[in-house]
């Protein structure tokens, strides 16, 4: 059925492979941390280029090279990246996430250091990366239907406001945009303690909340139970969240959860930085809670925004998805306003109501998918941070 | 609604609300508000208590469970007087 939100359109930049982006990065991409000084200096020579500097990418076995691989593929996949050069200290690792971003069509160039030395793999890599600029800055935005976009969310430095305003903000835009046919994520399994009972029945069928609730229990024995030293105290929840008057974990999920708002079901469950494969719809992704590391995922995952409630003025960004910031909280408003893009702190005032916060921020998303900076973007924030499993070989 | 509220409660079931304004102090004759249906009530805060920082909707007693969201968000672990402040130092996880 036809809404109001049927005909939103937004300029973006479609992909070879159909997939609509928001932004046109040229990304200069390290297979591994002693790859990260070649990037940087790429980056350098050639303007309109983005390094992503990172930690990992040696001796990783198992599935915590998978979820290494599938991290920096997904990353290069991303439709806000135009094309991406790889460059690894040997060829083996570097051929396998190229191909992997190959996949999508975009244009890819590889490079290694090993018997090149980083003078003469910067050389060359730096010719390849002009190129793509050039070619990526002629690239034009086109008109396309908001249900193209792929909107990741996840709340952090949360408070009692953010259940109250702006989690309950990001819920309702996913109850209108999600019958219009876009593609959603929400995550943090560690934070759903608490609100299981709530987050299993969301599920579009039994048998995916059976899944969810094994993937949930699973996170629970496996790293919180297998590692915990005590209550979790200042952890989780955390300090930030202690200080703006959260007090339990119960608490702090039951107000996560109004990010998928009244009506919204989850129709499949996502590893960490795994892309949808169910078609359109609301996906939960098993990922850490930590802000940097979540919204990694999910932009690795393939998701163009992120949504972003925060409380107490949580600050992050991501180097190639607009992470746009909602709060509800006047103090945050008044001592951190160069970080928020979306007050909605009228909702505590009753000034605001909750499907006016969701049209404020609906609106929000398409300005942002058209090229508006978000506060994160104009003040360089672009944390990166990729999820280890467990220790390296 | 004319005057702005200090406490906002989620659900009637709830036997804690939030302080929505900075700086209310004890003795302040509060507006609260319960968002499911907007109704309102008075309360006196008992307390200095920080805007985010839960108040006492009534006498809890140590061993009660603390209700928000209609939900069971914890157990009491010290008494608190209606009206008073509950945070970590009288409401702990029942979960680890």
């Amino acid at each position: 059925m036809a809404s109001k939100y049927s005909n939103l359109t937004v300029k973006g930049y479609r992909r070879e492979n159909g997939r609509v982006g928001v932004r046109n990065h040229v990304v200069i991409l390290p297979v591994d941390d002693i790859s990260n000084a070649a990037c940087e200096a790429v980056a350098n020579n050639v303007k309109g280029t983005l390094a992503i500097p990172h930690a990992y990418g040696r001796l990783q076995f198992g599935e915590d090279l998978e979820l290494h691989f599938r991290t920096m593929i997904g990353t290069g996949a991303n439709p806000n990246v135009a094309a991406v050069v790889v460059i690894g200290i040997e060829p083996g690792w570097t051929k396998r996430i190229a191909d992997g971003i190959r996949e999508t069509g975009k244009p890819v160039a590889e490079f290694s250091i090993e018997q090149n030395g980083d003078f003469e793999t910067i050389r060359r890599a730096s010719w390849a990366a002009k190129d793509f600029v050039h070619w990526a800055t002629e690239l034009q935005r086109e008109e396309c239907s908001i249900s193209e976009l792929w909107v990741s969310t996840k709340c952090g430095e949360s408070d009692t406001t953010t259940g109250l305003g702006s989690c309950p903000t990001v819920g309702n835009m996913y109850d209108k945009l999600l019958p219009e046919g876009i593609t959603g994520f929400f995550g943090e399994t560690s934070e759903i303690t608490g609100a299981e009972h709530i987050c299993k029945a969301r599920a579009i069928n039994e048998e995916v909340g059976e899944r969810w609730y094994k993937m949930w229990k699973a996170y629970q024995d496996e790293v919180i139970f297998a590692h915990q030293t005590d209550d979790l105290s200042d952890s989780q929840p955390t300090k930030g969240n202690i200080e703006g008057g959260l007090t339990t974990i119960e608490e702090k999920a039951l107000g996560n959860l109004e990010k998928i708002g009244r009506t919204s079901r989850y129709i499949d469950i996502l590893g960490p930085a795994e892309m949808p494969k169910s078609g359109n719809g609301l996906y939960f992704m098993d990922s850490s809670s930590a802000a940097a590391e979540c919204v990694t995922l999910m932009a690795a995952g393939g998701a163009v925004v992120h949504t972003f409630p925060t409380g107490q003025g949580n600050v992050v960004g991501n180097p190639i998805v607009p992470v746009i910031k909602i709060t509800a909280n006047p103090r945050t408003v008044r001592t951190m306003g160069e970080h928020v893009d979306v007050d909605v702190s009228g909702i505590l005032r009753r000034e605001m109501t909750i499907d006016e916060a969701g049209d404020a921020l609906i609106e929000m998303i398409c300005r942002t998918a058209n090229g508006r900076y978000t506060a994160a973007e104009a003040l360089g924030h672009r944390e990166f941070s990729m999820t280890k499993l467990y220790r390296s070989a | 609604m004319a005057e702005i509220p200090h406490l906002l409660v989620h659900e009637h079931a709830d036997n804690v609300g939030v302080v929505v304004v900075e700086g209310l102090t004890a003795g302040t004759d509060m507006l609260c508000c319960v968002t499911h249906d907007n109704s309102t009530f008075r309360l006196t805060a008992g307390a200095d208590v920080p805007i985010g920082h839960k108040i006492a909707l009534k006498d809890l007693k140590a061993g009660d469970t603390a209700i928000k969201y209609g939900e069971d968000i914890g157990k009491i672990i010290a008494d608190v007087p209606k009206g008073g402040h509950v945070h970590t130092h009288n409401c702990k996880t029942k979960r680890w």
